[in-house]
């Protein structure tokens, strides 16, 4: 089996060195990054933190160097995966390409450019420490799922058995829309406060007034699913308030405010603005995820100024 | 009227006080005494719109300064208690005129004494460029209305006396339908400033996609004239037409609220949407912008320590 890691940022990296591990998978990584990519072929990719690996495998900036492959796993920032998958679909002529991207609206974009998508949610985290090289803060479960009746079965519990085999549990399921749309929530309504704010998790979460907003819009993600029919797995209220203890994220920077902190461009878009979109599509109105769509762009407007 | 103290000389209050010096004997009671022996020694210089310098009275004690008759208390909100708390027992024969933002400054400051008063909303801006020089920015007006013991007249004769001063006034029979339109227009545009690190320019007009600035902008200000018409107000002017005209004119004003939270100062939001939110609240009418607003800019100003 051949896989290609799209996008070998932190979490591409801890799938692609995972896979790395087993025999039966040959893994290519296509990156933009020429340092990281000379790295990992030089002396293959390496996690610490939550788990130490060395993955072996074949890195590259080219995608015409790419052979045909059985799966692709897309694991950029949503902003680049349609140029990332323009680059990368002849790989994947008789492929299935799976999403483990961040917010909504990533499997539209696949599907414009490959026939079988994947959605698909991943809880595990890192950060990149230097070009080949991995910090793994975070294990967590992925979900993968059929996103149109044109992606067998089948091949989904094929590419998550091999992920489960790697050393990245991953469940195969009919539906994975619940998962999906309770991670989407759950960063729509906590990543963009701390970046207005610049509070860590939880000091956004013991004041009780920015803590009914941080409801305020769950609620609204909330009815965006419903009117979807789209069943959450878990209330995204628990999982806000389990992350603010002390001793789990408390002192946690949302990825955004490190965005911000850092003037790159954020994610809100696939967020926020993807619980608009599906809420205008469906009836179901927005206004706070519309306000917050539009001061996080605000912000990066400001950096032009 | 020839005897006017000026309380508190920051932007505003140095910019009246110059330019009143030119028609009045003028008095500025500063809080500190630095301050008070800079103006002493150097009097007060005014560049920009006007180029002169004028010689004030200064001192940090009330008991040292000209018996006056028409004080004018021109602190920042979160000052105005303490300043007027200074002024207990002093001035019994003056008039008292408070020109901060938001609403509740004359309940504020009639609290210290029985003194008649007038209220009053300034559009003109400056900044101050140490303790004796400030520069005169946005010509705009001073509109002065009667609020306690006072009438009209007096509010004429006031803004007669600013105008003859080379600075722009206007008298107001009622001053809470101008009083409004600012106070609306401010918790906007001052908020929506300081979240998103944006001076006032285009963006706030913006209404084209879903995300744009001007769409948050217009809700803001939709909410703020249901509060007023719950309130009784007929404003003086349309908010969003404000914003609309200021943003046209190509410049870009950078808010008070906006400089405050860039040098991590306490800001006005309390007086400003604070206000808003709580005649509101009194009134029944949801304001779900406003109110995520004030505890984003709150949080804000938590995340200083």
């Amino acid at each position: 089996m051949r896989i290609c890691i799209v996008g070998c940022g932190a979490v591409g990296s801890l799938f692609a060195a995972n896979l790395a591990q087993l025999d039966d998978v040959e893994v290519w990584a296509y990156d933009a990054s020429r340092e990281h990519v000379d790295a990992i072929n030089a002396s293959g990719l390496r996690l610490s933190g939550a788990g130490e690996v060395v993955g072996r495998l074949r890195a590259t900036t080219d995608a015409a160097e790419l052979p045909q492959c059985d799966f692709g796993i897309v694991a950029t920032k949503a902003m680049h995966t349609e140029p990332a998958i323009r680059a990368t679909a002849h790989a994947f002529a008789a492929g299935c390409v799976a999403t483990v991207q961040n917010g909504i609206g990533n499997e539209e974009v696949l599907a414009a450019h490959v026939e079988r998508v994947i959605r698909g949610t991943t809880f595990p985290a890192g950060k990149i420490l230097e070009p080949g090289h991995v910090q793994w803060d975070v294990k967590g479960d992925t979900t993968l799922g059929p996103y149109t009746d044109a992606t067998p079965f089948a091949e989904v519990e094929r590419l998550a058995d091999a992920c489960t085999r790697g050393g990245m549990p991953t469940h195969a399921v009919a539906d994975a829309r619940g998962p999906q749309w309770r991670k989407v929530i759950f960063n729509s309504a906590t990543n963009p406060i701390g970046a207005l704010t610049g509070l860590t998790h939880g000091r956004v979460c013991e004041r009780p007034d920015l803590r009914a907003l941080v409801s305020g819009l769950v609620t609204e993600g909330k009815g965006v699913a419903a009117a979807q029919g789209i069943v959450l797995d878990s209330d995204p209220e628990e999982l806000i308030d389990h992350a603010a203890k002390r001793e789990v994220a408390y002192g946690h920077k949302a990825s955004m405010l490190q965005d911000v902190e850092a003037r790159r461009t954020t994610e809100i878009d696939y967020l926020n603005g993807g619980i608009v979109r599906f809420g205008r599509e469906h009836g179901v109105p927005t206004p706070l995820n519309e306000a917050i769509w539009a001061l996080v762009k605000g912000v990066e407007q400001s950096w032009q100024q | 009227m020839t005897r006017i103290c000026v309380a508190g000389a920051g932007t505003i209050g140095s910019l009246l006080a110059a330019h009143l010096a030119r028609v009045a004997d003028v008095a500025v009671l500063t809080r500190r005494e630095e301050h008070a022996s800079a103006l002493n020694e150097r009097g007060l210089t005014v560049t920009g719109r006007a180029e002169f310098t004028a010689a004030v009275t200064a001192s940090s004690d009330p008991a040292s300064l000209p018996e006056p008759e028409l004080v004018i208390v021109a602190c920042k909100g979160s000052d105005l208690d303490a300043l007027v708390g200074r002024l207990e027992g002093h001035y019994a024969a003056a008039t008292l005129m408070t020109v901060q933002n938001g609403l509740g400054a004359e309940e504020v400051a009639g609290a210290h004494g029985a003194w008649p008063l007038l209220s009053a909303v300034t559009f003109m801006s400056g900044t101050r460029r140490g303790d004796a020089e400030v520069e005169y920015v946005l010509d705009t007006e001073t509109w002065i209305g009667p609020y306690r013991h006072t009438t009209p007249e007096d509010a004429h004769r006031v803004a007669d006396l600013i105008a003859s001063s080379g600075l722009k006034a206007a008298a107001f029979d009622d001053l809470r339908p101008a009083q409004w339109s600012k106070l609306i227009f401010n918790a906007t545009v001052n908020a929506v400033a300081a979240l998103t690190g944006l001076a006032h320019d285009f963006h706030f007009a913006e209404t084209a996609r879903p995300s744009d600035l001007g769409l948050l902008v217009r809700g803001l200000m939709d909410e703020g004239k249901a509060v007023a018409a719950a309130a009784g107000v007929e404003l003086w002017e349309d908010p969003w037409e404000m914003n609309v005209l200021a943003t046209l004119r190509g410049h870009r004003h950078s808010p008070s609220m906006l400089e405050d939270v860039k040098a991590h100062r306490p800001t006005e939001i309390e007086l400003i949407t604070g206000s808003l939110v709580r005649e509101a609240s009194a009134r029944d009418i949801p304001v779900p912008l406003h109110t995520a607003l004030y505890a984003l800019v709150k949080a804000k100003e938590a995340s200083y320590s």
